[in-house]
């Protein structure tokens, strides 16, 4: 029975591989709009990274709900799929969350004028970068199947109570990051078309490849179990 | 549990500690206003702090051969006089731009160690009608 779950769940499929190719090929098109969208009228082209930025940061909470879905998942049902799947989701949105870490201080520094501040957005984005990290340590660290996947689980849901606190503490807070330029809360939107559509069309690839990416190291994940058991 | 796993969720948990302890706590009031300043005078002497406001309109003074920028920053009730020298100002620096000046009070004036930029939330193209060729020799000009 545990085995032919494995199975199931260790095969590469083509929907995967399709996942990914459209993703793969999505983000191109994001990049080719992205180079050709107008340039902003006070901060030039340096605002083009915002066209990486936004989007690889809501990917980041992004995988930090799928987290905490699959881990609440796995603490009902306790079905190894869901413990996989969610340790699959916090390693690809660790990538995410670096990249919007990394492109955030790139951005930082001739805007602001320092690459890093320790003001309530990025203070609070380290902490969920560092919490996930924790995350991962917790898996490696801990031998048996079913006690990992119960502390890691509980990693996972602590953890996703700081996402809305990252995402609101630039309006809570006086901060040195601006608040959001597409506010999630309100739905109102600062930016011109010219420059939202293209990050929008990243928006979509990168949720693309965030998918096709759990996918696949989530089978990865399946076939290491299968080999384990046997 | 493996040595490595033990030093890593060490490293891990000092790391949250001294985010949560070291960075947060003094941040939760990241900058204080001019008008917050002339509130309680006392308290900010002597010590670092982050003054948060605009840089009043034609207040602005820099010297490109000393590198000595002077100017003030306004919550458009208070008003506090900023000096700053050894650095050029980032490009976006200018009146009536938001700013964040890390330093300390002497006396009445704010001596800056580390001056950051806010920037708006709004992006928005240029006016119609301009290439990017002149979009690019006007920021270039800017600059």
């Amino acid at each position: 029975m545990q085995l032919a779950s494995s199975n199931q769940t260790s095969r590469l499929d083509g929907l995967t591989l399709g996942i990914l190719s459209l993703g793969v090929v999505g983000a191109g098109v994001g990049f080719f709009m992205a180079m050709t969208a107008p340039p902003d009228q006070s901060q030039g082209f340096v605002a083009r990274i915002f066209h990486l930025h936004v989007p690889m940061a809501w990917m980041a909470y992004l995988a930090s709900f799928a987290a905490l879905g699959y881990s609440v998942a796995y603490l009902v049902r306790r079905k190894p799929h869901h413990d996989r799947v969610a340790a699959a989701t916090v390693e690809v949105g660790l990538i995410f969350m670096a990249l919007a870490l990394l492109t955030g201080m790139l951005w930082a520094r001739p805007t602001w004028g320092v690459y890093w501040d320790w003001e309530p957005r990025l203070t609070t984005t380290a902490i969920l970068f560092a919490i996930y990290v924790g995350y991962v340590v917790v898996r490696g660290a801990i031998e048996d199947p079913e006690l990992r996947a119960k502390a890691a689980a509980g990693v996972a849901i602590l953890g996703s109570i700081n996402v809305p606190i990252s995402y609101m503490s630039v309006r809570w807070w006086r901060s040195l990051h601006q608040t959001q330029s597409i506010d999630l809360t309100t739905g109102k939107i600062n930016v011109d078309a010219a420059i939202l559509i293209p990050m929008l069309v990243n928006l979509a690839a990168f949720t693309l490849l965030f998918i096709g990416l759990v996918r696949l190291r989530s089978i990865i994940a399946a076939r290491e179990a299968a080999r384990e058991e046997v | 549990m493996k040595p490595k796993y033990i030093v890593g969720l060490l490293v891990v948990a000092g790391a949250l500690a001294y985010l949560i302890f070291g960075g947060l706590g003094q941040n939760l009031v990241y900058f204080i206003t001019p008008s917050e300043y002339f509130q309680q005078i006392d308290r900010y002497q002597n010590r670092p702090v982050r003054l948060g406001g605009l840089v009043k309109q034609g207040s602005l003074d820099y010297n490109p051969q000393t590198l000595e920028l002077r100017f003030v920053v306004t919550d458009g009730v208070k008003e506090i006089p900023v000096r700053s020298s050894g650095t050029t100002p980032p490009a976006l620096f200018g009146e009536n731009r938001g700013v964040v000046v890390e330093g300390r009070f002497q006396g009445e004036t704010f001596v800056s160690q580390n001056l950051l930029v806010k920037h708006s939330e709004t992006y928005q193209a240029p006016k119609e009608g301009w290439t990017p060729e002149q979009v690019r020799k006007l920021i270039e000009e800017t600059q």
